[in-house]
C-alpha cells in the first residue's frame, strides 16, 4: 500500500527538496501551492500525511489546521507544520491548534524524514 | 367722596387678590413652571419692601418738614447697591453656601454657630422691628380715618380695624410663610406678591405725584416756581443728620431682617444682584420723584397743621379726586402689608430657630435621639412667632397711642438694626473676627441704642426726666443725649456715633484680645473665603454616631421622603450604590448639618447633631492644625488641587504613550517575524538541497548541475533581502548620505530602463514619451536611478497583461517634475493600494521572489529626495506617480 503526503507550501524550491526526500523514502507526493482552497484539496485527496506550511497566500496555515481539526474526518490525520517565522508564540498557536507536529525553517533533512517517520508509526499503530 | 365701604370693598377685594397671586406663584413654583418667577425682576420688586407706608407716607412728611433731607433715605441703599453689590455678593453667596435662614442665623453661623449671639440679634430684631410694625399698622389706621372722617355712617372703629388688619397680614404670613420647612426652598408665593405690591405703590406714588404736578400746579415751570417760593426751597443741610442718615439707611437696608430675608435667604440666583444693583436704584429714583412737588403742594393747599405725612392722601382727597385718593390709599396699604409680612416671617424663624428650638432641644437632653416630630413643631413655632410678633406690633400701637411723627420711629428702628453691621462686615472679611468680639460689641450698641435713642424718644414714664437732664445719679456725663459731655448735637446723630463707634471699637477689641474656639476658625475661614473656598472642611470628626438615630432625626425635620432621598444619594456617594445607610462620616456629617441648618438654622442643626454625636464635634486639635494656617491651607489646597489636576494630565499621557509603545512593540513584533520569514525561507532551500547534495550519491549530473543553480539562485535572494534591510534602515534611520549630482532626466531613465529590463525576460515593453524628458536635475541621479528600476522590475513582474506595456510621462508641473509609471495590466487592488507602500507588503501571492520592500525603499528615497511616490488610482493598470523638486534642495531633508 503505498503512503501519501500531501504538501502545502508556496516555496517552488522548498517545495521541490521534500518531494525529492520524500519520494526516495517510498511516498506519493502530491503538492499544493495556495492556502485558499488547501482544505478542500486536503480533504478531497485523503493523505496519510499533511506537511504544512504556515505563511500562505490567501490563508494561513494556522487556519487551515483549525478548520481541518474541526472536521471528524481529519481529526486523526497527522500533520507536520513548518513555519520560517521564529516566534515561539506561533508554536504555542499551533499545539493549541491540535497540531501533530511543529518544526522551524531551515531543517534538516534528517529532521523531516524522522518526523515523517514517527508521525507515520504512530498513526498506523493506532 | 368715596364711602368708607366702598374703601373697605376695594381693600378687601385688593387682599383677596394678593392672596390669590401668591396661592397662584406657590402652585406654579410647586410644579416646577413659571420660569418668570425666578426672573431679576421679580428679585428686584421684592427688594422694594424697603420703602414701607414710612417711606410711602413718610416722606412726604419729612420733605414738608426737613426739606430734602428724605433723600438720604433712599441714597443709603442706592449706595449699597451701587457701590458695595461685591460686598452683598458675598453676603448672598456665604448665606446660600451656609444654607442660612436669617441674619440672626448668619452671624450665629459665622462665630461658631453660636446661639447665644443668635438670641442676641433675635432680640435686637424684635425690639427694633416690633415699633415698625406698629408703625406700619399706624398707617394703615392714619390712612382709614382720613376716609373715616368724610364718612356719615360713623361706622369706624379704629381699634376694631387695626385689630382686623394686623390679623389678616398675620394669617397671610402663616398661610404663604411657613408653608415649607427649610427657609432655602423660598417663598415664591409670598416674593411675588410683593412685587405686585411694589408696583402698585410705585403706580400710585407716580400718579399722585403726576396729578400734583400737572393738574395742580399746571406744568413742570409752575411747579419749579411753587418748590422755590416754598419754605422747603430754603433748606440748609445739616452735615453730620445727612452724613448719619444715609449711613444708617445703607446699614439697615444690609441688616434689616426683612431685607435680609428678600436679598439674601430668598434669592434665586447671584446674577439677579447684577441687575438689582441698577434698577433697585432706579426704583427708588422714581419713588423719590414727586416727593418734594407733592410736600409743596400739600403744604400750600392743605390747613395748617394738617399732618404732612398723608399728604398723599389728603390731597387728591381735597381735590375731589377720589379714586386717586384710593389709589393712593392701596399704594400705601401695599407698603405696608408687604413690610410687614415679610418682617413678620423674617422674626417668626429666627425667634423659632434661636429661641424655641434651643428650649425644646434642652428639654430633650438626655435622649439618645430626638424624638417627636421636630417638623410639626418647627411649623407651629413658625406659626406661633408670626402671631406672637404680630401681637407685640398690636399692642405696642395701642400703648404708644399712634402720635409720634412715622420718620422718626423708622429712623429709631434703623439705628437699632444697625448694631448688627460691625459683627456682619467684620464677620464677611475679617477672619479675627471672634464670637467674643461680636457679643462684646452687639452688648455695647445695642444698649446704648436702647439707652440714648429709644429710651427717650419714648417719653416719659420709662425713663425719669431728671435721668434725661441730669444723668443718672446726678452724674451729668452720662445723659442719655449727651454722652461724656458732647452737647449740642442733634440727639440721633449723638445716639448712632456714641453706639456705632463704641460698637465697632469694642467689637474689634475684644476681638483682638479673645481667642476663638476651632468652629469659629473654621465658620470665619469659610466665610471670608467663600469666593475661593468650594470644598469645606470637615467639622466632624471621630463619631460614634448612629446612622439610623440621624435618620430618624432627619426625618423628623426634613420630612421622610427628602430625608430618605438625602440619605440615599449621600449612601450612593460612599458605596456607589444606594440601598444601605451610609457611614457617619465627617463630610456626611457636615453635609447633614448643612442641610438641618436650612430648616432650624445653624446653632439648633449642630446641636441637634452633636445630641446623637455625641458631642465629639470637633477634635481641636485637628482643627487647630487645620483652621490655625487655614490661609495656608487654603493656598496649600489650592496647589494640591493643581498638582492633582497635574497628575492626571501626566497619567493621561502616560497612558497614551503606553498604548502608542504596544503599537510600536506590536508593530516590531510583526516587522522582525517579517524579516525572520524572508531570510528563513531562502536559508531552508539551500539548506535542504546542500544537504541533498551531501548526502545522495546517487544524483543524477542533471539534477546537480539543478540543484546548485538553485542553491546560488536563493543564495542571491538571500542577499537581495538583506541588502533591502539594510538599504532601508539606513534610509529610515537618516543616515544616508546622498550623492547630489547634475545629470537629465532622459539619461537617468535611459539607465534604468536598459538595467532592468536586462534581468526580465524581454517581454516587457516600455514607452515613453522623450521630449519632456529634457529636464536638468540636481539631484542624488543613482538614487532615483533606484526608483526607477524597481518600478520597471515591478511592471516587469506583476503586470499580468499578455502583451505587458509600461507608459512612462513626464510633466513638469510648477517647479516639479512629475514622472507617471503605468502598466496595462489589471492593475493593484483598490484595499490594498494604502499598503503597497509598507514593508512586507505584497499583492496576491508572491512568486517573484521579492521581499516586498522595495516600494517601501522607493517612498523613503523619494522623501529623502524632497518628493514623494504615490499610488495613482484609475489609470487601468497598476500606477505610480513620482514627484520630485527640480532641484535637491538641502533645506527638504
Amino acid at each position: 500500500m503505498s503512503r501519501k503526503v500531501l504538501l502545502i507550501e508556496d516555496e517552488p524550491n522548498i517545495t521541490e527538496a521534500i518531494r525529492f526526500l520524500l519520494t526516495r523514502e517510498g511516498w506519493q507526493v502530491e503538492t499544493h501551492a495556495d492556502g485558499a482552497d488547501a482544505v478542500q484539496v486536503i480533504v478531497a485527496a485523503q493523505p496519510d500525511l499533511v506537511i504544512l506550511d504556515v505563511m500562505l497566500p490567501g490563508k494561513s496555515g494556522m487556519d487551515i489546521l483549525r478548520d481541518l481539526r474541526e472536521l471528524k474526518s481529519m481529526q486523526a490525520l497527522p500533520i507536520l507544520m513548518l513555519t520560517a517565522r521564529g516566534q515561539s508564540r506561533d508554536r504555542e498557536m499551533a499545539e493549541n491548534a491540535g497540531v501533530s507536529r511543529f518544526m522551524t525553517k531551515p531543517f534538516s533533512n534528517t529532521e523531516v524524514l524522522t518526523a515523517v517517520r514517527d508521525l507515520h508509526a504512530q498513526a498506523t499503530r493506532l | 367722596m368715596a364711602t368708607l365701604n366702598v374703601l373697605i370693598l376695594v381693600c378687601l377685594g385688593y387682599v383677596v387678590l394678593l392672596f390669590g397671586v401668591a396661592f397662584a406663584a406657590d402652585r406654579l413654583a410647586a410644579a416646577g413652571r413659571g420660569r418668570w418667577l425666578r426672573s431679576p425682576l421679580i428679585y428686584t420688586l421684592s427688594l422694594s419692601i424697603y420703602c414701607t407706608a414710612w417711606t410711602f407716607y413718610g416722606a412726604v412728611g419729612n420733605a414738608a418738614r426737613s426739606g430734602l433731607e428724605f433723600v438720604t433715605i433712599y441714597l443709603g441703599p442706592t449706595l449699597v447697591m451701587v457701590g458695595w453689590w461685591w460686598g452683598l455678593r458675598k453676603l448672598v453667596r456665604v448665606g446660600r453656601s451656609q444654607r442660612v435662614t436669617s441674619i440672626a442665623d448668619l452671624i450665629s453661623s459665622r462665630y461658631g454657630k453660636s446661639n447665644t449671639l443668635a438670641i442676641c440679634v433675635t432680640i435686637l430684631a424684635v425690639v427694633g422691628g416690633t415699633p415698625y410694625i406698629a408703625l406700619q399698622l399706624q398707617s394703615i389706621t392714619l390712612s382709614f380715618s382720613i376716609f373715616a372722617e368724610a364718612d356719615p355712617t360713623g361706622l369706624y372703629r379704629e381699634g376694631s380695624s387695626v385689630f382686623w388688619v394686623a390679623t389678616g397680614l398675620a394669617l397671610f404670613a402663616i398661610l404663604f410663610g411657613t408653608r415649607n420647612l427649610d427657609a432655602n426652598e423660598r417663598h415664591h408665593g409670598v416674593v411675588t406678591a410683593i412685587a405686585l405690591e411694589a408696583v402698585v405703590k410705585l403706580v400710585a406714588l407716580l400718579a399722585v405725584g403726576i396729578f400734583v404736578v400737572w393738574t395742580i400746579a399746571g406744568g413742570i415751570e409752575q411747579m419749579m416756581d411753587r418748590i422755590d417760593s416754598s419754605p422747603i426751597g430754603q433748606w440748609n443741610i445739616d452735615a453730620s443728620r445727612w452724613t448719619t442718615f444715609t449711613f444708617l439707611s445703607a446699614a439697615a437696608f444690609i441688616c434689616l431682617p426683612r431685607m435680609f430675608q428678600v436679598m439674601v435667604v430668598e434669592n434665586d440666583d447671584e446674577s439677579h444682584l447684577r441687575t438689582a444693583a441698577w434698577a433697585f436704584p432706579l426704583y427708588l429714583l422714581l419713588m423719590s420723584l414727586f416727593v418734594v412737588p407733592i410736600a409743596v403742594v400739600g403744604l400750600d393747599l392743605m390747613p395748617a397743621g394738617a399732618n404732612p405725612d398723608l399728604f398723599v392722601l389728603t390731597v387728591p382727597l381735597s381735590q375731589g379726586n377720589d379714586w386717586l385718593a384710593m389709589l393712593s390709599f392701596i399704594g400705601g396699604f401695599s407698603s405696608a402689608t408687604s413690610m410687614v409680612i415679610v418682617t413678620a416671617m423674617a422674626l417668626s424663624t429666627m425667634v423659632s430657630n434661636h429661641v424655641v428650638m434651643p428650649i425644646w432641644l434642652s428639654a430633650q437632653e438626655g435622649s439618645a435621639s430626638v424624638s417627636g416630630d421636630v417638623r410639626t413643631i418647627v411649623l407651629m413655632a413658625r406659626r406661633v412667632s408670626i402671631a406672637a410678633i404680630m401681637a407685640l406690633g398690636y399692642f405696642y400701637y395701642r400703648m404708644s397711642g399712634g402720635g409720634a411723627a412715622l420718620a422718626s420711629i423708622g429712623l429709631v428702628a434703623f439705628a437699632g438694626i444697625s448694631q448688627i453691621l460691625p459683627a456682619l462686615v467684620g464677620g464677611l472679611f475679617w477672619r479675627g473676627a471672634t464670637r467674643t468680639g461680636a457679643l462684646v460689641g452687639l452688648s455695647i450698641g445695642f444698649g446704648l441704642w436702647i439707652y440714648t435713642l429709644l429710651l427717650p424718644g419714648m417719653g416719659g414714664g420709662l425713663i425719669p426726666v431728671s435721668v434725661i437732664e441730669n444723668g443718672p445719679f446726678g452724674w451729668g456725663f452720662l445723659r442719655p443725649q449727651a454722652l461724656f459731655g458732647i452737647e449740642g448735637i442733634d440727639p440721633m446723630v449723638h445716639s448712632v456715633m456714641w453706639s456705632l463707634s463704641l460698637n465697632t471699637i469694642g467689637f474689634c477689641v475684644a476681638s483682638l484680645l479673645s481667642f476663638p474656639s476651632p468652629l469659629e476658625r473654621l465658620q470665619g475661614a469659610q466665610f471670608v473665603n467663600v469666593f475661593d473656598h468650594s470644598v469645606a472642611p470637615q467639622g466632624w470628626t471621630g463619631s460614634v454616631a448612629q446612622s439610623e438615630d440621624l435618620m430618624i432625626m432627619t426625618q423628623r425635620i426634613l420630612g421622610t421622603v427628602p430625608a430618605q432621598e438625602f440619605f440615599q444619594a449621600e449612601a450612593e456617594r460612599q458605596n456607589g450604590r444606594p440601598g444601605r445607610l451610609p457611614e457617619p462620616t465627617p463630610g456626611f456629617l457636615q453635609r447633614l448639618e448643612r442641610e438641618l441648618s436650612g430648616s432650624v438654622g445653624a446653632a439648633t442643626a449642630h446641636a441637634m447633631i452633636g445630641q446623637i454625636v455625641g458631642g465629639s464635634s470637633v477634635s481641636v486639635e485637628d482643627l487647630l492644625a487645620v483652621a490655625d494656617e487655614s490661609a495656608q491651607l487654603l493656598e496649600y489646597s489650592s496647589q494640591l488641587e493643581e498638582k492633582s489636576a497635574e497628575l492626571t494630565r501626566t497619567a493621561r499621557k502616560l497612558r497614551e504613550a503606553n498604548t502608542k509603545l504596544t503599537q510600536v512593540s506590536a508593530q516590531k513584533d510583526d516587522f522582525l517575524s517579517q524579516v525572520s520569514h524572508e531570510l528563513r525561507t531562502p536559508m531552508t532551500s539551500i539548506r535542504a538541497f546542500s544537504e541533498i547534495m551531501r548526502d545522495a550519491d546517487d544524483l543524477s549530473a542533471d539534477d546537480q548541475i539543478r540543484y546548485a543553480a538553485i542553491i546560488h539562485d536563493e543564495a542571491l535572494r538571500l542577499t537581495r533581502v538583506l541588502d533591502d534591510l539594510l538599504d532601508l534602515s539606513v534610509l529610515e534611520s537618516g543616515q544616508v548620505s546622498l550623492n547630489v549630482g547634475d545629470g537629465s532626466l532622459k539619461s537617468v531613465l535611459d539607465r534604468a530602463v536598459s538595467s532592468a529590463l536586462a534581468g526580465g525576460d524581454g517581454s516587457l515593453i516600455v514607452r515613453r514619451v522623450r521630449p519632456s524628458e529634457r529636464i536638468q536635475l540636481h539631484t542624488d541621479l543613482d538614487r532615483l536611478g533606484q526608483v526607477f528600476i524597481n518600478l520597471i522590475s515591478n511592471a516587469q513582474k506583476y503586470c499580468d497583461a499578455l502583451e505587458p506595456v509600461l507608459t512612462i510621462s513626464t510633466h513638469d508641473v510648477g517647479g516639479q517634475v512629475v514622472i507617471d509609471f503605468v502598466d496595462n495590466g489589471s492593475g493593484i487592488p483598490p484595499e490594498a493600494q494604502s499598503m503597497v507602500f509598507e514593508k512586507f507588503a505584497r499583492v496576491g501571492s508572491d512568486k517573484a521572489g521579492g521581499a516586498g520592500l522595495g516600494l517601501a525603499i522607493c517612498r523613503e528615497i523619494m522623501q529623502r529626495l524632497g518628493g514623494d511616490i504615490t499610488y495613482l488610482p484609475g489609470q487601468g493598470g497598476a500606477g505610480f506617480r513620482l514627484s520630485l523638486p527640480l532641484a535637491y534642495r538641502q533645506a527638504a531633508q
